[in-house]
């Protein structure tokens, strides 16, 4: 593979227009041999992105990727590319999409950054549904189909910065999480919202492991107002493709002005509340992971340097080390949430 | 203990130190054979620190399985070897050590301070890297001679080196500790071993 310095590299070479039609054509082809090849729309690999050019990342040339179930397909087919300038886009370059989908953490399939990928096989994401519960006007268990039917689907181009000091630009494709709790009629009492994780055991070699020192299933929370903002965003694909099961299939969260921690993946459960709910990482090691986990070069972390960080993918004789910027680059947006914070103390 | 060690053991030339002499490098070999395939994943720096890290902790936990090796097994090649084999962990220390100064810190004297300060699992790994270090100068044979008994009472911090090892891999680890109990079931059994034949006899 070859990797460049993000620095090297011209905004019009990650995309280049002559690239992006002949994967088009390619993925056309593949896909019209394999439909004819097997004529089961079930079984037929659909290649996605078929807009490609539109959008500003299409998966890789010759990637296919079979639909989660029948109801998929077609999901991908007007979504609506990126804006060209930020908050909702960056012009850095992306993390090519074997890396996002090769380095990973996701400790319910393992440790090593490479387990989500290799160990991730047995996870299933059909049927799926969601519990929406608490503080809601319309609680109840939904499929997923149903949660996303009404909304049209939008591609977003964000940074994410994981507190392990390496970070890495993603290609999303999803929707506004304020759009979804809108949905559902959150009371006047729902002042924070409670996210947990799928928990399958037996596709889950990290949560079976006697040695696991964490209390699964992984749980994730947002202030309201937080939850609200525009940048959150539910993410079902990235990179114009499903998203694969170790970035947290078939749906999970960005927000990307926090550390990597929050965007909690393969979402089964939000719980609307008035008290501020456990997380995870916060009740496992408390001085190390807070409830806001805002990205903060300022805020000393026990394990991490957090005052720079490694743009990925690097090569040894390629590093691209930047400075980590507060609420990663996205104050703009969301800097005013905490104007009353001591961020400091609320780590 | 250590009995075998020093100016009486002999050396018969043979293949035997050659052979894990070479072994030896073999981990090292595999990384630059895969620096060299830019086969080190999307974040190299990383992925040497671990590779490194681990190496050393694995010929320190190899080290000290030599002495009980050979009180089993009655053979004396177990402990001729074990210089050398003691010396590899503080060239695999020393390689991890110099890849988080360089790469990972970028040589910023302020920040490599105030890491060895700041963070427990970097200042125990620093203590361990240090005991390696006045291990590995005060083992040439003339140095065992001129320190005589003082030799096998500094020598004994390999042991205090190890646990720091095991300390700051659990340090590292994050929501599973299956690889710090792993590393920390071998060393007990090591010590274990240590401290049976010293109470039994
Ligand atoms: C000043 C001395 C040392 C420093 C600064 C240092 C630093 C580090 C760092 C930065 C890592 C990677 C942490 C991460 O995954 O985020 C690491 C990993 C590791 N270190 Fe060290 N270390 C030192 C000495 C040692 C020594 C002496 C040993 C062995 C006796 C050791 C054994 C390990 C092991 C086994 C790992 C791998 C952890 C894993 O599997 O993830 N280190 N060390």
């Amino acid at each position: 593979m070859l990797i460049k310095k993000p620095a090297d590299i011209q905004p019009s070479e990650i995309t280049p227009e002559s690239v992006y039609r002949r994967r088009r054509e390619f993925m056309r082809d593949g896909a019209m041999l394999a439909a004819g090849a097997m004529l089961s729309p079930l079984a037929a690999p659909v290649a996605l992105a078929q807009q490609g050019d539109a959008l500003k990342a299409a998966a890789p040339a010759g990637l296919t990727r079979t639909p989660p179930a029948p109801w998929w397909e077609g999901k991908f087919e007007h979504v609506q590319p990126a804006p060209s300038e930020e908050p909702f886009y960056t012009n850095e370059s992306l993390t090519p999409y074997e890396d996002v989908t090769r380095y990973n953490n996701f400790y319910e399939f393992g440790m090593d950054k490479s387990d989500p990928h290799n160990r991730s096989g047995e996870f299933r994401t059909e049927p799926w549904s969601v519990e929406i519960s608490g503080e809601v006007g319309k609680p109840g268990t939904y499929h997923l189909e149903d949660i996303l039917k009404p909304h049209d689907l939008e591609e977003r181009v964000y940074r994410l910065r994981c507190v392990e000091a390496w970070s890495m630009v993603i290609p999303w494709i999803g929707f506004p999480l304020a759009d979804l709790i809108k949905r559902f009629e959150p009371t006047s009492r729902a002042r924070y919202v409670e996210f947990e994780t799928a928990i399958q055991r037996d596709a889950m070699p990290g949560v079976r492991s006697r040695f696991s020192i964490i209390d699964w299933p992984y749980r994730e929370g947002l202030r309201i107002d937080e939850a609200m903002n525009e940048l959150a965003f539910l993410a079902v694909g990235l990179y114009g493709s499903y998203l694969p099961a170790q970035n947290g299939a078939p749906i999970r969260l960005v927000v990307p002005w926090k550390y990597g921690f929050k965007s909690i993946k393969s979402i089964v459960r939000m719980n609307f509340r008035e008290t501020q709910p456990n997380t995870s990482w916060n009740d496992l090691q408390p001085n190390e992971y807070g409830f806001y986990a805002n990205v903060n070069p300022a805020v000393h972390h026990p394990r991490w340097r957090q005052d720079t960080e490694r743009r990925l993918p690097q090569t040894l004789f390629s590093r691209q080390v930047i400075p980590t910027r507060l609420f990663n680059g996205y104050g703009e947006q969301v800097a005013h949430l905490y104007k009353d914070l001591d961020l400091a103390r609320h780590y | 203990m250590a009995k075998a060690v020093g100016p009486s053991a002999r050396t018969r030339p043979g293949p035997l130190k050659p052979a894990v002499f070479s072994l030896s490098l073999l981990p090292l070999a595999w990384l630059v054979w895969r620096i060299a395939g830019n086969d080190l994943g999307p974040d190299p720096v990383q992925e040497l620190a671990t590779a490194t890290g681990e190496w050393t902790l694995r010929f320190l936990l190899i080290t000290l399985s030599l002495t009980p090796l050979r009180q089993l097994s009655g053979r004396i090649e177990f402990v001729r070897v074990r210089r050398m084999v003691g010396l590899f962990a503080l060239f695999y220390a020393c390689l991890h050590f110099f890849i988080w100064m360089s790469l990972l810190l970028a040589f910023r004297w302020s920040a490599i301070g105030e890491e060895l300060l700041e963070r427990p699992y970097i200042s125990v790994g620093f203590v361990s890297l240090l005991i390696l270090i006045a291990l590995g100068a005060t083992s040439p044979k003339a140095m065992v001679r001129r320190m005589g008994r003082n030799w096998k009472r500094l020598h004994r911090l390999v042991y205090p080196a190890a646990i720091l090892g095991v300390v700051h891999l659990t340090w590292i680890l994050r929501t599973d500790v299956g690889e710090a109990a792993l590393y920390g079931a071998i060393l007990a059994i090591l010590l274990g071993h240590r401290l049976w034949r010293h109470l039994t006899r």
